[in-house]
């Protein structure tokens, strides 16, 4: 992975930063450059809650490349205790555990190593948080 | 008055059990068991380094701390486990706690000592006003040789203290170090694991140098082991912080609380670091802790702390050390955590 | 706006082709294309393709494959909309014709996906997802429609069976269909215990990794009752196209596909037809849950009735609504980006009457339904034949 693409993205995955829209009081994570509905619109720094639920989830059997020392993995869209919704992996889960509704915490963890050679990508994961 | 202002510990969930290493290698659990004081050891996970241990440990400190990530100008991780060989990992940290950009920033490595070290440099930066708050972290995930006795004992954990003048809930009264060149432990470049002196890190080497350093902290504060309610050392198994605590004249109560080694197994810069972080959970006000960090190659911090009335705001405001020991453990086996510490040969 | 009538149709086996190039398997099915409409030149050509570029390593696709038509010189290039990739070159080739800007235009797709590897191809393929913030924490295709199966499952109580019916009823008609890449039948427990890809979704409720082409030939109603022979004309009535957010936790709902709804409603209003009016209909069935939601955007069933509406064998040929005749995605396969033209194919076929054993009697209307990614894409298509 070339430095500079998960460079650029450090903001949010490092530290959940989103814009909110003054405006409407929308919340965009990642952020937008123009409203959803076109607008300019006034933003200010908004940092997500590291809390929710489990929104939906699946056990990825089959990885794509980059992923495939790490499978079976959980991907889940974890719903925010602000409504907001971010896509992620779960880890440190039990298997009987994984339930929608389930509360989770993101944690900072690795996501993507790049092989033994590569820079190595960081970002949030979920965690069970009951 | 200088100290602690926030601190955290970060332990991963994942164990494995002695009995599970000693059954691949052939090994006697129980004369191993019974020889490190140990029963099992925490595994980080393949999504878990020094770094993500720090971030969270960090997260917490600052949060019983109160302070933000830019109110924070130094940051240092103590580890033998860098992801990088070249490229910083306090970086990484600092940008995930939002201390960047105005901050100083190094990795350090003494082996084990390197946490305490990193906590160390912070203290002498806040006194001298270089620094407001200053973040020192000891952390590593730490590999021992497949089959060496390393393997029954290396583990993952991280403490981070954030340092300061203000608002201080355990005020640091006296620091000592001591060093000599003690080739006891040591691990070359491009190397996978460590390699050590046997018996050689023993005597001439750990208790040599805790005494060493132990002896003359005590000597410079003027106080003897009976002033301190709590006692913590470099523990790299069981047997040895409860040897040299012993040595020194501590008693058992005094050690018990730091003492984590048995189910923790060594969390090498975060050994006594993090042994601190379970005595600061349950310390009450005015009592008086000490602390000798040991690293192979060979040296010793060595820190007597005061606990303010402030301890007691602070203790529930993030997880405590010994709940994270002690409950939600997921264990594995040989095969899960040869894989997670990518000790089985694959093509890149 | 002119009238667009489809004069030409051609399509080869598909399957894991492994002796044929990408550019081999587009030219022969072009020309078939050709050949069934009649005529010999072409007035341009649009290439719906989702990556060769990761599959095989080339882009510029439009010109390579003009050239090895014989047609060098013409107007020709790649569409690509992910998995509707085909649909969209139909929709440019319309849009050409009834301009008034050409008289004659090949759509066609094509994907060679069987030059890279299983983990290759999942990788290029999670290319239509949220790079950043779906596919760099692991998200897989299977892995992103298993999490709306979930949703559907979760909100409207939809079942394990349910969606089991889908691909039974699927391979039923694929192994009627002689182009199918897998023309087998399953059963109801063949598919619940064969590999799991993404929990809930195993494999027979995927699509599979296929190589293959499709090609169509649209000319305006003009030129099509000039050239045509003895093909009955199929005339294009109604186009619908909308996008949606490409990332799921950007959506409102998992459990729809607003793309779809909204793609449907405009291709309806075009047409001044109603589901009621639809004798056949291709979805794009990339999974299992895909023809259950898209059965309820589109209005076949009320919302969350998708998997009862489909167990109660209303899809079936002879039921209510016959759905993916061909096999669908899932039997027929799915080269990606041929698969929007492919879906054209076959209503042409079922309004000329030429299906054979999976022919719906009678049909005179049909539709297609065509998406990419997550359905952040959508594309429907409404057929008549004259």
């Amino acid at each position: 992975m070339f430095p500079a693409r998960i460079w650029r993205e450090f903001p949010q995955r490092y530290r959940l930063e989103a814009v909110k829209n003054k405006d409407t009081g929308e919340v965009y994570f990642p952020p937008r450059y123009v409203s959803k509905d076109g607008k300019k619109f006034n933003g200010e720094k908004y940092i997500l809650p590291d809390e929710g639920k489990i929104f939906t989830y699946t056990v990825i059997d089959v990885p794509p490349s980059q992923f495939k020392d790490e499978a079976p993995y959980v991907v889940c869209i974890v719903e925010l205790t602000d409504g907001t919704k971010v896509t992620c992996q779960i880890t440190d889960y039990q298997k009987e555990w994984l339930a929608i509704g389930k509360k989770v915490r993101l944690e900072f963890r690795r996501v993507q190593t790049d092989a033994h050679h590569g820079v190595i990508s960081y970002g949030y994961k979920a965690v069970p948080a009951e | 008055m200088v100290g602690i202002v926030g601190y955290g510990a970060k332990i991963p969930r994942h164990r494995i059990k002695v009995e599970e290493i000693a059954k691949v290698w052939g090994a006697d659990a129980e004369s191993y068991k019974r020889g490190l004081q140990l029963t099992e050891k925490s595994v980080p996970a393949p999504d878990v380094d020094c770094v993500t241990l720090s971030v969270e440990a960090t997260k917490y400190a600052l949060r019983r701390a109160g302070v933000t990530g830019d109110q924070i100008d130094a940051l240092y991780i103590g580890s033998e486990s860098h992801p990088y060989a070249v490229k910083p990992s306090g970086t990484i940290c600092a940008e995930a706690i939002g201390a960047t950009p105005h901050c100083h920033n190094a990795d350090y490595e003494f082996a084990c000592k390197a946490g305490s070290e990193a906590m160390f440099v912070c203290l002498g930066l806040v006194k001298s006003e270089f620094c407001n708050y200053a973040v020192g972290i000891g952390a590593d995930t730490s590999q021992g040789a497949p089959g060496d006795a390393l393997e029954y004992s290396a583990a993952a954990g991280a403490a981070s203290f954030v340092m300061g003048r203000e608002n201080i809930l355990a005020e640091c009264l006296y620091t000592h170090s001591w060093m000599t060149d003690t080739p006891d432990f040591w691990r070359r470049e491009h190397q996978h694991y460590p390699q050590h002196g046997g018996r050689f890190t023993g005597e001439p080497a750990y208790f040599r140098t805790i005494m060493g350093c132990a002896n003359a902290l005590l000597e410079k504060s003027g106080m003897k082991p009976a002033d301190f309610k709590y006692a913590v050392f470099h523990q790299p198994n069981g047997k040895f912080p409860m040897r040299v605590g012993k040595m020194l004249g501590f008693e058992r109560e005094q050690l018990e609380t730091g003492w984590l080694v048995p189910t923790l197994g060594n969390t090498y810069s975060g050994a006594s670091p993090i042994g601190l972080t379970a005595i600061l959970d349950v310390a009450q006000p005015g009592d008086k802790i000490f602390m000798v960090s040991y690293g192979s190659g060979a040296g010793s911090d060595g820190f007597v702390f005061k606990v303010t009335d402030r301890i007691k705001e602070v203790q529930d405001l993030a997880p405590k050390t010994r709940p994270q020991l002690d409950e939600n453990k997921i264990y594995v086996d040989y095969g899960t955590y040869a894989k997670y510490r990518k000790k089985i040969l694959k093509n890149d | 706006m002119r009238d667009v009538a489809i004069i030409g149709v051609g399509m080869t086996k598909w399957g894991e082709i492994w002796e044929k190039s990408l550019r081999q398997m587009f030219v022969e099915t072009a020309y078939e294309a050709i050949a069934d409409a009649g005529i010999e030149k072409l007035d341009g050509m649009y290439v719906g393709s989702m990556s060769p570029g990761l599959f095989v390593g080339q882009e510029h696709i439009g010109a390579l494959l003009a050239d090895y038509l014989g047609q060098k010189n013409m107007p020709a290039g790649r569409v690509e909309s992910a998995c509707a990739s085909g649909g969209l070159a139909v929709k440019c080739a319309f849009l050409d014709i009834a301009s008034g800007n050409s008289n004659i235009i090949l759509a066609g797709g094509v994907e060679k996906m069987t030059d890279v590897s299983g983990d290759g191809a999942t990788y290029a393929l999670a290319t239509a997802a949220d790079q950043e913030y779906e596919v760099f924490h692991g998200a897989t295709f299977p892995g992103l429609y298993a999490m709306m199966a979930r949703r559907h499952m979760h909100e409207f109580g939809t079942t394990r069976r349910q969606l089991s019916h889908v691909a039974v009823k699927n391979h039923e008609n694929g192994s009627k269909n002689p182009l199918a890449q897998y023309p087998f039948k399953v059963t109801l427990e063949g598919v619940e215990s064969s590999t799991m890809i993404a929990d809930p979704l195993t494999i027979l409720d995927c699509s599979p990794i296929t190589d293959g082409a499709a090609a169509v030939i649209l000319a305006d109603m003009e030129t099509a009752k000039k050239v045509a022979r003895n093909n009955p004309l199929v005339k294009i009535i109604g186009i619908g196209h909308a996008s949606d957010s490409i990332a799921l936790h950007d959506r409102p709902s998992l459990s729809g596909l607003e793309a779809t709804r909204l793609a449907g409603e405009r291709a309806y209003k075009m047409s001044g037809k109603t589901p009621e009016d639809i004798n056949v209909a291709e979805f794009h069935d990339c999974f299992t849950i895909a023809e259950i939601i898209v059965l309820e955007e589109l209005g076949f069933c009320p919302k969350g009735k998708g998997g009862e509406f489909t167990e109660a064998c209303n899809t079936h040929i002879g039921g209510k609504i016959p759905v993916n005749t061909s096999g669908g995605l899932k039997s027929k396969g799915h080269p990606v980006g041929a698969t929007g033209v492919a879906q054209v194919i076959e209503i042409t076929k079922q309004l000329r009457g030429e299906c054979g054993d999976r022919q719906v009697e009678g049909a005179k209307v049909g539709l297609t339904q065509n998406m990419g990614g997550t359905g952040a894409s959508s594309i429907v298509h409404i057929m008549e034949v004259l």
